[in-house]
């Protein structure tokens, strides 16, 4: 039976290049796909293109493409990736640049556009936000970027256009991954069955080295060798869809039923009905088996028809949100730093009174990621203060960081070790879309 | 005995709501999880934090619970004031329950 392998060279935006080079040299790969887009990256790159129509895209395409285009062309390996984001062809265009500069004379470079619905949003206006349960027209900032979730139809294109390397903006996650399968294979695009077993694949790959014991060790109960030279997965699937993950002999890390269990569970709701723009994805009955070291079979999912609508995720202008932070250590330190957040909502409510809309106090060390105040509240060696707070201008939410830097002459003894900022938030709100509404469009270059 | 010595766990968020993956290390732990770990208990231990519902689904194969907990990551990761934006420490916090 036809097999294909698939590696994963990256799991999010920042993540590290040398695993992925090291798949495309060592890993036996037909195809490698990056994942590089989280919730709100996009709304970013599109303020990024508003001020200039050539970015917009992935901040490290550049650095991940020099060294991974030659390798991929040498190795035949084709790549599909994300890094698009809010401007697909400007990133497929650099590509084409990067590509003739290595002389890859005959590559194909395509992007996938067509997730950007801010051209149409007006007609969503009355759509209810799921995070607010109030219509669109209600947020209550400008909105910036508009982008749906689209499956695996651009890509398909892209690829049956010959292209060696796609780019894409927003597609849900396991979609980069599922599509050289389906297009190796041909399977139907409403064999729900093999789709959800595509899609369990994807959603093992997308994390990168989240399944490989990556985000996994703890010392002494779940031990990762080689963590520091930690390697990214491959799958090798077969037209069945049956499939097994593991990683290149040699690369850091495991793979095992532990990782996989971890992964398959990460960022799902009901394992039953796994939504994506492909197919309802069912993991409920996933099953994995240890076939060799580093090598595991996954079995058990399934899959039910796809939806009608398409999520659409919504950037907009939100708020201002100022943070400080200081620290007090020694003997006493708790004490002090108790007192410092006592100084600073005193003085706080002194400069802006009724000008905050939400406030955190933390002491780092005791109850910073835990809001339970009996939290094992002892006396540490050193305690770190940090106050942030929400307001609808930066110069109210810088008070805030400026107040707890003013610790330092103005508070408890023994301060030290201030930072100080304030950032602009753009917010993720989501709607759902009309599936007609989103069409993939694919351009190709040839280098 | 804390979770944590028969069982690991994971966390993911999306938008305000997280989920924390609970696997037994042992098969034959997994029973018991499914007795003692119930969605109540899950939330009443992340009282303070999780302020909407919590619901427990299982995979039993692979011996996992997974726990939804809504309004749980003080508006999500984009706006939360928090200094674990994503939620990602709440797996550990899961492992320090007491059963």
């Amino acid at each position: 039976m036809k097999t294909i392998r698939i590696g994963s060279g990256a799991g999010y935006a920042g993540d590290r290049l040398e695993p992925s080079l090291e798949l495309i040299e060592k890993g036996n790969l037909d195809y490698i796909s990056y994942e590089c887009l989280a919730e709100r990256t996009i709304a970013i790159g599109q303020q990024a293109k508003l001020k200039d129509p050539d970015k917009g895209y992935n901040g490290l395409l550049e650095h991940r493409m020099e060294k991974a285009l030659p390798l991929c062309w040498e190795k035949k390996v084709k790549l599909i990736t994300n890094m698009g984001s809010a401007n697909p062809q400007a990133a497929a265009k650099k590509c084409v640049e990067i590509a003739r500069k290595h002389g890859l004379t005959g590559m194909k470079i395509a992007c996938v556009t067509g997730d950007d619905m801010l051209p149409v949003i007006d007609k969503y206006m009355d759509t209810q936000v799921w995070e607010t349960k109030e219509p669109l027209s209600k947020l209550p900032g400008e909105i910036v970027s508009a982008n749906a979730y689209m499956g695996v139809e651009g890509i398909l294109k892209a690829l049956d256009a010959g292209a060696d390397v796609v780019i894409t903006g927003r597609v849900a996650d396991p979609a980069i991954f599922m599509a050289p399968v389906i297009h190796e294979f041909g399977w139907a695009l409403d064999d729900w069955d093999k789709l959800g077993k595509g899609t369990m694949m994807g959603h093992l790959l997308e994390c990168g080295g989240q399944v490989t014991g990556g985000y996994f060790a703890e010392p002494g109960k779940k031990d990762v060798p080689g963590l520091g030279h930690l390697g990214f997965p491959i799958v090798e699937i077969s037209e069945d869809g049956s499939f097994f993950v593991t990683k290149v002999p040699g690369a850091g890390g495991m793979v095992t039923k532990e990782t996989c269990s971890e992964q398959i569970v990460y960022e799902i709701h009901d394992p039953e009905n796994y939504l994506t723009p492909d197919v309802t994805a069912d993991f409920k009955n996933v099953k994995f088996t240890e076939i060799e070291k580093d090598k595991v079979k996954v079995e058990g999912a399934t899959g039910k028809p796809n939806t009608d609508t398409l999520k659409c995720s919504i950037g907009y202008k939100d708020c201002y949100i100022g943070d400080g932070e200081i620290s007090y250590g020694g003997p006493g330190c708790l004490e002090r730093a108790k007192l410092a957040l006592d100084v600073l909502k005193e003085r706080l409510e002194l400069v802006a009174a009724g000008q905050f809309d939400e406030m955190k106090y933390d002491l780092i060390g005791c109850n910073s990621l835990y809001w339970n105040p009996d939290y094992r509240y002892n006396e540490p060696s050193e305690v770190r203060v940090r106050v942030a707070g929400r307001a609808k201008t930066k110069a109210v939410a810088d008070l805030i960081p400026n107040e707890v830097e003013a610790l330092y002459t103005n508070g408890p003894a023994g301060g030290c070790g201030a930072v100080k900022r304030t950032r602009e938030i753009v917010s993720v709100a989501s709607i759902l879309v009309d599936r007609n509404d989103v069409k993939p469009e694919v351009e190709v270059f040839e280098v | 005995m804390k979770l944590w010595e028969i069982a690991h766990s994971r966390t993911g968020d999306k938008g305000n709501i997280s989920n924390i993956s609970l696997i037994a290390y042992k098969p034959e732990d997994y029973e018991m999880l499914k007795e003692k770990v119930t969605a109540e208990k899950v939330k009443e231990h992340f009282a303070g934090m999780v302020k909407g519902d919590v619901v427990r689904y299982e995979l039993p194969n692979i011996q996992a619970l997974n726990f939804v907990m809504y309004d749980a990551l003080g508006g999500g990761v984009t706006r939360s004031l928090s200094v674990d934006m994503h939620g990602k420490g709440l797996s550990s916090y899961l492992l320090d329950m007491e059963i």
